[in-house]
Formats: structure tokens, sequence, C-alpha cells
């Protein structure tokens, strides 16, 4: 077991023919995602490596059942690819794009949450369930199958920890981006209700940073939902108010939103929280055992 | 991006939203001639994005030539809590009968905007909404549907405003919530919204933020600048298309990806350092991108160390140990640096870094043995 995108995940890719999106889409076809299909307006007909492109994602779906997209395409046109998307009937869309508009995200998000489609990121390095599938850009080498579900808001930190949890013996069940905008399409909560329920997965990471309330509120969510044991880790502990640090989401404002605030709350709630990545890696050798 | 007052009004105004007539000026010459344009009593407001600027004395009113050329030339130049001042907006004062407190924002926690008023305007809004909760009245405003009419009545009402003014009180907010739709902004405050002796609702100050990732579509407000809070090293890096906050200590930090980067000021502070920056360097970083970076982290004076942190995904090892050894050839830094490669291609990165053997770099294996190393170097 997994989540999100195991081996029957059947991939679309919106900007497929793009320099960025043909190559992260060869390398996750690469790694053995069943990546079925690419949008392109105005390339309907051709091919990537063999991989077929449609004009529309509704041609994509009704021609090879496509049930995950992944959006590659620019800021500008990800919204309106996101939402066609939604329309042809994808279950899962993960949104790689960075630098959306925030109104853009609102209005995506606000009219998908009333439908049954479920959007990670945008702005995220994607989901890989190692052994199974990987959709989006996290290098895979540096993952291996295991018993940690790993969530984060963060991409490179999300790979500085899983390579400290491989170096103390643990894999991952699924490794979740939910990416660094201050609208993104999928919570911590909404991921941490998946690995709750994944038999696979033994202990939850939690990768959370400055900015927003997303880490408090998940907070009172272990506290009163996850029986499983959840370390985290916040980013950000020396940022100072009203600046943002490179996530859109990542920015202090007045009082709200600190590290040493959610830390607080996790702490309070009996989520251990590692002071740094090593430290996160330490304390789930601590709580599930050795494995080296 | 944060506006000043007078740049603010002016999307006001575009958006049908009535303030007080104005003129901008950057010399205490200007602020003569906009004041006798628009005949006295006139305010003379500093532009700066800080609180508090009646209290440093950067608002002042003027009754005649002689007190604006005073008041002008006071202002333009003065200090306000470490923000200098360049310009001032020029105004026609107003006769205030009532100050309310106006806003739309983004709440980041219920994914809607949401739309505030109280009738306890003109102070310390968060004073106000801890003393007394009740008299500051919030509503989320569905963004597919927007503002309805009765969601300005019912704040109208709630807040216990006047009721002459219930209605164009209503009204003002719709359109405080245009400007917030139209221009992108995530957050339009007004403090305080003025009820004049006629009775009429105007916008006396003007508080607007508009999102950086939306400026593609408003390329008027994305030439606006402030040159009060304009750092000239985040100036460089901005040109440069990178990353940067400017910190105020003296160990110089690069990483890929933020939160690697919040990560790493965080334990180069716990190991007792003092972060001069935060610079990601961003995902898929080449070599010349690297080069331009420490340009911009070493043209902070104050930096005595360097720190490269790097768990390469896209970015590629190797990439980075040539942009560091071509920043060496090109600038010839006199600071130490202290390189942890880690992920894609570290292997060759090392070994290029051993080949060059560059002065004064050392490599450290791990995160938190390089904020040591980092810390020690740094003094």
């Amino acid at each position: 077991m997994a989540i999100l995108v195991d081996g029957s995940t059947r991939l679309v890719v919106s900007g497929i023919t793009g320099r960025e999106g043909t190559f992260h889409s060869l390398r996750n076809r690469d790694y053995g995602t069943q990546v079925v299909a690419g949008v392109t307006p105005g390339k309907g007909g051709q091919d990537v490596e063999g991989i077929p492109v449609f004009d529309t994602f509704h041609a994509a779906v009704s021609e090879t059942g496509a049930n995950t997209a992944m959006i590659f395409v620019p800021p500008r046109f990800a919204a309106d690819s996101i939402l066609e998307a939604e329309n042809a009937g994808i279950a899962l869309i993960i949104a790689i794009t960075e630098g959306i508009p925030a109104h853009d995200e609102l209005r995506v998000y606000n009219h998908l949450r009333r439908g049954s489609s479920r959007l990670i990121g945008p702005n995220c390095p994607g989901i890989l369930s190692p052994g199974k599938a990987n959709v989006g850009i996290i290098p895979a080498q540096f993952f291996k199958e295991g018993n940690v579900g790993l969530v984060s808001r963060s991409g490179t930190l999300t790979y500085q920890i899983g390579n400290e949890l491989a170096q103390g013996g643990f894999g991952n069940s699924s490794i979740v981006g939910i990416g660094g905008d201050p609208v993104p399409g999928s919570s911590f909560i909404d991921v941490l209700e998946l690995f709750e329920a994944d038999p696979e997965t033994e202990l939850i990471v939690m990768c959370g940073e400055i900015g927003g309330s997303a880490e408090e509120e998940a907070a009172e969510y272990i506290a009163a939902s996850v029986s499983k044991p959840v370390v985290a880790y916040i980013a950000g502990f020396t940022a100072p108010p009203g600046k943002t640090m490179g996530h859109a989401g990542a920015i202090v404002s007045g009082s709200q939103g600190t590290a040493a605030a959610k830390a607080e709350a996790l702490e309070s709630r009996g989520v251990r929280v590692g002071r740094n990545p090593t430290q996160v890696a330490e304390i789930a050798v601590e709580i599930l055992g050795a494995r080296v | 991006m944060d506006l000043l007052e007078y740049q603010g009004k002016q999307l006001f105004s575009k958006h049908g939203v009535p303030v007080p007539e104005g003129r901008h000026a950057a010399t205490a010459a200007d602020a003569v001639a906009a004041a006798e344009e628009l005949g006295y009593p006139v305010v003379i407001k500093a532009q700066v994005q800080i609180g508090g600027r009646g209290k440093a004395g950067g608002i002042k009113l003027a009754t005649s030539r002689a007190e604006a050329e005073e008041h002008a030339g006071a202002i333009i130049g003065m200090d306000i809590r470490g923000f200098t001042v360049h310009e001032v907006w020029v105004e026609q004062a107003s006769e205030i009968e009532e100050e309310y407190y106006a806003a739309v924002v983004f709440d980041r926690s219920a994914k809607q905007p949401m739309a505030m008023l109280s009738r306890m305007g003109g102070m310390d809004v968060e004073a106000v909404a801890e003393q007394d909760p009740e008299a500051m009245r919030m509503l989320h405003v569905d963004p597919l549907i927007g503002f309805q009419d009765f969601h300005g009545r019912r704040l109208a009402y709630e807040a216990g405003i006047a009721a002459d003014v219930i209605r164009p009180v209503g009204a003002m907010l719709g359109k405080l919530y245009d400007v917030f739709v139209a221009e992108d902004a995530t957050l339009v405050e007004v403090n305080p919204l003025l009820i004049t002796k006629a009775r009429e609702v105007v916008a006396l100050d003007a508080k607007v933020t508009i999102d950086d990732n939306a400026l593609y579509r408003h390329p008027d407000v994305a030439e606006l600048s402030d040159l009060s809070a304009e750092d000239p090293q985040e100036r460089m890096a901005k040109e440069r298309g990178l990353t940067y906050v400017k910190l105020d200590g003296n160990v110089g930090i690069l990483g890929n990806g933020a939160g690697l980067v919040m990560s790493t000021l965080d334990v180069v502070a716990a190991a007792g350092g003092r972060p001069a920056n935060f610079l990601d360097a961003g995902g898929g970083s080449k070599a010349e991108a690297i080069t331009s970076a420490v340009e911009v982290i070493l043209s902070d004076e104050k930096v005595s160390a360097v720190l490269f942190n790097i768990f390469g995904g896209i970015t590629r090892c190797d990439e980075v140990a040539r942009g560091l050894i071509e920043a060496f050839a090109q600038i010839k830094p006199s600071v130490p640096f202290v390189v942890r490669l880690d992920g894609t291609n570290d292997v060759e990165g090392r070994e290029l870094l051993a080949q060059a053997a560059l002065p004064n770099v050392h490599t450290e294996a791990t995160m938190l043995g390089a904020a040591q190393k980092v810390v020690e170097l740094a003094g």
C-alpha cells in the first residue's frame, strides 16, 4: 500500500511538450509510472517518446483512461489547466507549477472543494510512492520502500529529511509535497487522514514551515484523529516578521505564523518536534527502533 | 508587494473608492506647489511603509504657504523608525466626524476572502480586536459568488455604525472588494474610513498589498517603487532573478529550495551564528546563477564567512561546484567558504572542488557539521 499514487496510477501530463515537462514525464515513466498521455493544445496527434499528446484533457481521458493529472504549464495557464482536468473527470490533480496568482488559487480551491477531485500543490514537488510510482520532480534515488509517511510544504527539505531517515534505515510508504503556496489544494490534515488509513504507514513525518496556521490546525487534528506516531519539523525559527522566505506562503504576519507558535501547538498535543532535520530522523529511530 | 499610501489611493480612485484629492511630491518645492493648487488647509503625509507616522511627526496640517514650506521641508528627508522619507502625499484636509475601520483580507485558514468592519477606527485595530472583539465584525465572501449587497449591509448593521451611513458604508466595502479582486490584492485596508461632516464616506488612508505572483497582470503596479524600503542588496538580487532576503548577521548563506534555506538559517543560529541573508538559488541552478548569487551575498560588507548548503534534486552538485569555482576566478573572495554538497552528482561536485583547491574553501559532509564550521570561521 501507499497513498495517492501507485501501480494503478494512469498519468496525463499538461505541458508535456515543454522542456521541463518532457524531462520529468520521461523520468516518471522510467521510474515505472504509467504515463499514458500528454495535453498541449495545438499539438494533438503528436507524441513524446511514444506518449500520445492530445489537445484537450477530455480527449486524453476518453482515449487513455487517465485518472491522475500532473500540471507542468507556466503560472498564467495553470489555473485553467487544473480546472480543465477537473472538468474532464480526473480524480487526482498534482500541480507542480510555481508562481500561480493567489486569486487564481482561491477560485480553483473553492471550486474543487465542491466536487470530488483532489488537488495536491501547486508549487509542490509532487508525490513519490517508492517502488510503485513517482509523479513530479522528487529525486527518487534517495528514497526506498518502507513504513514512514512523509508530508511536507517544502521540496528540498523533504529530500534532506528523507535522506536522514534512509541513513537510519527507514524507507517511505509515500512522500507527499503539499507545496509552499498560501492556498494549497490539500492540507496537512487531508494527507494525515490518508496516512492514518494506510496499513503500510507506521509513522508519519510532517514537515512544516512559517506562515499561515496549517500546522496548528494539523496539531488539533492529530490529537483528535491520528493514532499513529507523528514527528514534526518546522523551518523558519530565525525568519523575521514581514519578509517572505522564498515560498509565497512563508511569511510571518504580526504575531501569526511563527515557527515557535507552531512547534508549541504540536508539542502541547504530544507531537514531538525535531529542532533540525537530523533530530527528526533520530526521533523516528527512537520510536520505531533502528533498522540498520 | 506593499504599496505606499498614495499608490494605494490611486488604485482606489481607479475603482471608484472616494479619497481626498491629493498630489504626490518628492521635493519641498513640489509639495508647496501641490498645496497651492489644492487650496488650504492641506495635510502633508510622509510616504513610508511603517506605522506611527503621525506620532513621529510625519503627518502635518498646513493652513498657509508658510506652513506648507515648513512642514514639507521638515518631513522630506526625515527618518521614521529607520525609513528615510523620500516622498510625500499632499491632500485636502478632511472634516472628520467619525472614524471607522474597513478591510478585505485574504484568510488563509478559511481559504476565502474576508471583509471586516469596525466602528472603532483611527487607532491600532489589533488593540481594538483584543479589548473588544465584538467591535470588529468579520464576514467571509465566497470568491465564486463575490461580494453581495447583503454582505455590506450585514457588516454595517452588526458593527453598529451610524444609521444614516449604513448603505454608503456597505457600498464602500463592495468597492474595496472590487479593488481586492481586480488588482490581485491580498490586503486592502482603510484606517480610518472617514465619515465627514457632510456625511460622506471617504478613505483617509490606504494599505494595499499586491500578490507578487500576479504582477504580470498589472504592469502599472509592477513599475511602482518605494525608495525608502528598498535595500541595495535586495534590489541587486531581484534584478538577477534570485530570491534573497537581507538579514542583519555576518554568515552569508546560499541553499537550494526555500524550506532547506530556512532550515539552514535555523541550524546556523542554533550553532551560535547570525545569518546575513536568506538566498534560495532555486531548483536546477546552473553555474552562472551560483556565481551571480555569490556576488550578491558578498556585496553585503558584513559577511565574514559563507555557507553553501545544497541538497541536489534537480540541482546538480557539479554545477554548483563549477559556479563556485567561477566565482572565485571572477571576484576572488577574501572570506572563507564552507560547502556541503549532497544529492545529485555530489561525488562529482566534491571532486571538482578538491581539484580546484580553492583557497579558504572547506567542505563538510553534513548540514550540522557545516553550520558549526561556518560559525567558527565567521567569528
